[in-house]
């Protein structure tokens, strides 16, 4: 048996309003100590608000090999982007 | 008056000064990446708050002396830190005991102090106390956590707490100073943070299946000058290269 802590990734929320972002990743033996650990690794610049924590192996990934079939087919259908409207200036950024 | 609350403030950031730097010898040693960082960011947080009581001790005695004056060129009888503070780090087990032994004590004692009299001692509590709180939650779940862990954390739990048990009762010895100041609304109130700490303490050691130390035996003379041996070490390492290089900048 690995006597090492398993590894957890960090999601840091930077300011209110906006989502949480992946950081890193780090090792604790559990949730609890992965949230300390988080603080005490990646918002050491005030960086965040607020921090969520799970665990790696806990994350299902698309695997690599499935590049083509999975996103290429959206390269050709441009008009999924809505660029073909006119947007009023006093809108301003969307 | 003054010269009271020049000794506290001396006492306070004596106390923060030397365990930091006890902590920041960890830095590149610990046990874990993330353990060493967060041991890191505690030494930082109490140099930063040693900057806020030796800043103010200097502006009291009003003879220009700065806060790294103080740090770096007195000698050993003329600090004020706790004995507790100076002891050698040992293990891991020895560092968090005697970590979560003075933030306890820290985190009551700044709490009273948000209601200092004196503004300047309110506002050094206040910003601190945020810092201490964290210490606290982290020494406190790792003590729980060692102490009702392994055969062998447990053991070293054992072993530190009752190696570092009679210093733990200086901080609570009130004398001429911290008299004068509870009388005046500065300090806290005699006799205050004892009680709370001892609750508190006995709650995290059921937790931490340690039973409560036997000895009540008392290691003093720390907040008088008084030091063991270990003070000096800490000294020639921490002020070596201003007293090799004085007025020396980087």
């Amino acid at each position: 048996m690995s006597k090492e802590w398993p590894l957890w990734e960090v999601f840091i929320r930077g300011q209110h309003g906006l989502a949480h972002r992946h950081v890193g990743s780090l090792h604790a033996p559990d949730a609890e100590m992965a949230v300390h650990h988080a603080r005490d690794v990646y918002t050491r610049r005030n960086e965040g608000v607020s921090i969520w924590v799970v665990q790696a192996k806990d994350i299902t990934a698309s695997a690599p090999g499935d590049k083509g079939p999975l996103f290429e087919p959206s390269n050709s259908k441009v008009y999924r982007h809505p660029t073909f409207y006119d947007i009023p200036e006093d809108v301003g950024h969307m | 008056m003054t010269g009271a609350l020049f000794e506290y403030a001396l006492r306070m950031g004596d106390s923060c000064l030397i365990l930091g730097h006890r902590v920041s010898e960890w830095c590149g040693h610990a046990p874990a990446i993330e353990e060493d960082i967060a041991l890191a960011n505690t030494a930082l947080d109490l140099i930063g708050q040693t900057q806020m009581w030796l800043g103010l001790a200097g502006e009291i005695e009003g003879k220009g002396r700065t806060a790294d004056n103080l740090a770096y060129l007195r000698d050993a009888r003329d600090f004020r830190n706790l004995l507790l503070v100076e002891r050698p780090n040992v293990d891991f087990a020895h560092t968090i005991v005697r970590e979560v032994l003075f933030d306890l004590w820290h985190f009551h004692t700044l709490g009273a102090l948000q209601a200092s009299a004196d503004a300047r001692v309110a506002a050094i509590a206040e910003k601190a106390l945020k810092e201490v709180s964290y210490h606290l939650q982290r020494s406190a779940d790792l003590t729980i956590r060692l102490g009702d862990g392994t055969d062998e954390s447990h053991s070293r739990m054992r072993a530190a707490l009752d190696a570092l048990w009679p210093y733990a009762g200086e901080m609570f010895l009130e004398d001429d100073i911290d008299v004068a100041l509870a009388e005046t609304g500065v300090g806290p109130a005699l006799g205050t943070v004892k009680p709370l700490w001892e609750a508190d303490m006995r709650r995290m050691l059921d937790q931490a299946t340690l039973s409560w130390p036997k000895s009540s035996h008392v290691q003093k003379g720390g907040k008088t000058g008084v030091h063991t041996e270990a003070l000096g070490y800490v000294l020639a390492d921490m002020q070596f290269l201003q007293r090799a290089y004085p007025g020396a900048t980087w």
